[in-house]
């Protein structure tokens, strides 16, 4: 983390167009990359319980969703000083990838409301596993459709925006995604730990009563 | 093929129970009615016929989830899921019943929806547009019904529906609102696949939600 933040201080070039405020790009996009991953990891071991009804995976799974919200969260916010910074706005409906994330937002928000609104057990573990699965699949369909919304409601800006990187760039771009991949992981950890001591006291708990 | 004769029987059995009670088409019927006549107000003067088609997608979407909301309330209300689930049929007829009966209720409400549209709002409906509302049917009624099953577990019930519902609906809405708009075929095409994806899923992961 501190080597991608100096990278990106010191290594990265200037972008000609930009300046500085380019630099957001290297926070920006390895979040919302790192929120895919906690996305694709949470339904992962969804299917995991529903196939192998693997003991534990419920909690992974939604341990993994959470940080995915987390960094979607965040991925919305940097997004939106990005966007205030180079475009003027605080929101632009033109760019596809920050109203994705606002869709994906409400949709695992809703997992949250699922989830506490159904008495724990196997049914909750269920219903949180069929939901997480139906979230990677949401992630390319609602991608393609805001693609093709963006045809009726903005129909000249659609140019193919591949920001071509220098090789220094793409170096602390990488960096950069790696430290944020090992921040997700080291938070993934580290609550799953508190979850899992949580669930182990309240069955102490039970016991005992 | 026993199969086929169990999801024709789940179907049948809310089809015959709609007619006998009548409790979720009429009031879909007045809801969607109501609804244009209400946006026929939010519309300032001089307003674009385009943006009456949001309108009419708005009022379906909605119309779509006052039905849902019901999908499963006579089940839960006599505790018929738990003699469904025991029932020696595969566990996704049940979903598939259902899907068609609220397909059912859907169509007739648009039938009345989509005439008062083009009464009210003067632009008429092209085969596009009714293209791309019968595919958003199909997977608004694919998802919504499994949807419904995931709220009738939980606490919340009726609140909860929309919450689930809303962001899966937002590229159905995308679809069907460039489907009658831009009269483009990649929109109706866009609709198949979305069906097809979410049908796939919903068929294969509706056990889970109804079994413990």
């Amino acid at each position: 983390m501190v080597a991608a933040v100096t990278m990106i201080a010191f290594f990265a070039p200037e972008d000609a167009d930009q300046g500085l405020s380019q630099k957001i790009f290297y926070f920006h996009v390895p979040i919302a990359l790192t929120s895919y991953a906690c996305f694709g990891w949470g339904a992962w071991k969804g299917l995991l319980h529903l196939w192998k009804r693997s003991p534990g995976a419920d909690l992974e799974s939604y341990v993994a969703i959470h940080q995915g919200v987390i960094f979607g969260a965040l991925t919305l916010v940097t997004g939106s000083i990005w966007a205030k910074i180079s475009w003027g706005v605080w929101w632009a409906w033109s760019s596809n990838q920050l109203v994705l994330f606002l869709v994906l937002f409400l949709f695992y928000a809703a997992y949250f409301m699922l989830r506490f609104s159904v008495e724990p057990g196997p049914r909750r573990a269920n219903l949180s596993a069929v939901y997480a699965l139906f979230g990677v699949a949401l992630i390319p369909v609602s991608f393609m459709a805001i693609r093709l919304a963006n045809d009726f409601i903005h129909p000249t800006v659609f140019t193919s925006n591949g920001p071509q990187m220098s090789g220094r760039m793409f170096a602390s771009f990488c960096v950069s995604w790696a430290a944020m991949l090992l921040l997700a992981g080291t938070l993934y950890r580290v609550e799953l730990a508190g979850k899992r001591l949580d669930s182990r006291l309240r069955e102490l708990r039970e016991l005992l009563a | 093929m026993s199969y086929l004769t169990d999801i024709g029987a789940l179907a049948r059995k809310d089809l015959r129970l709609e007619l006998r009670a009548r409790d979720t088409l009429p009031a879909m019927l007045l809801f969607v009615v109501s609804a244009l006549v209400v946006f026929h107000f939010t519309l300032p003067q001089g307003a674009s016929r385009l943006a009456a088609f949001g309108l009419l997608w708005v009022a379906l979407i909605f119309t779509a989830l006052l039905g849902l909301t019901r999908c499963f309330a006579a089940e839960r209300e006599q505790d018929v899921l738990d003699g469904l689930v025991l029932a020696p049929s595969d566990r996704s007829a049940i979903w598939l019943g259902k899907a068609i009966a609220m397909l059912a209720f859907l169509v007739a409400a648009e039938v009345v929806a989509l005439p008062a549209f083009a009464l009210f709002f003067g632009p008429g409906i092209d085969g596009r547009t009714l293209a791309g509302v019968a595919l958003a049917d199909l997977g608004i009624c694919t998802v919504g019904t499994l949807l419904a099953g995931m709220a009738a577990a939980s606490r919340a019930r009726e609140l909860l529906l929309p919450l689930l519902f809303l962001p899966l609906a937002i590229p159905i809405v995308i679809g069907g609102v460039g489907a009658s708009v831009n009269g483009g075929v990649r929109y109706v095409e866009f609709l198949v696949l979305y069906d097809a994806i979410f049908a796939i899923i919903c068929w294969a992961s509706f056990e889970y939600v109804v079994t413990e």
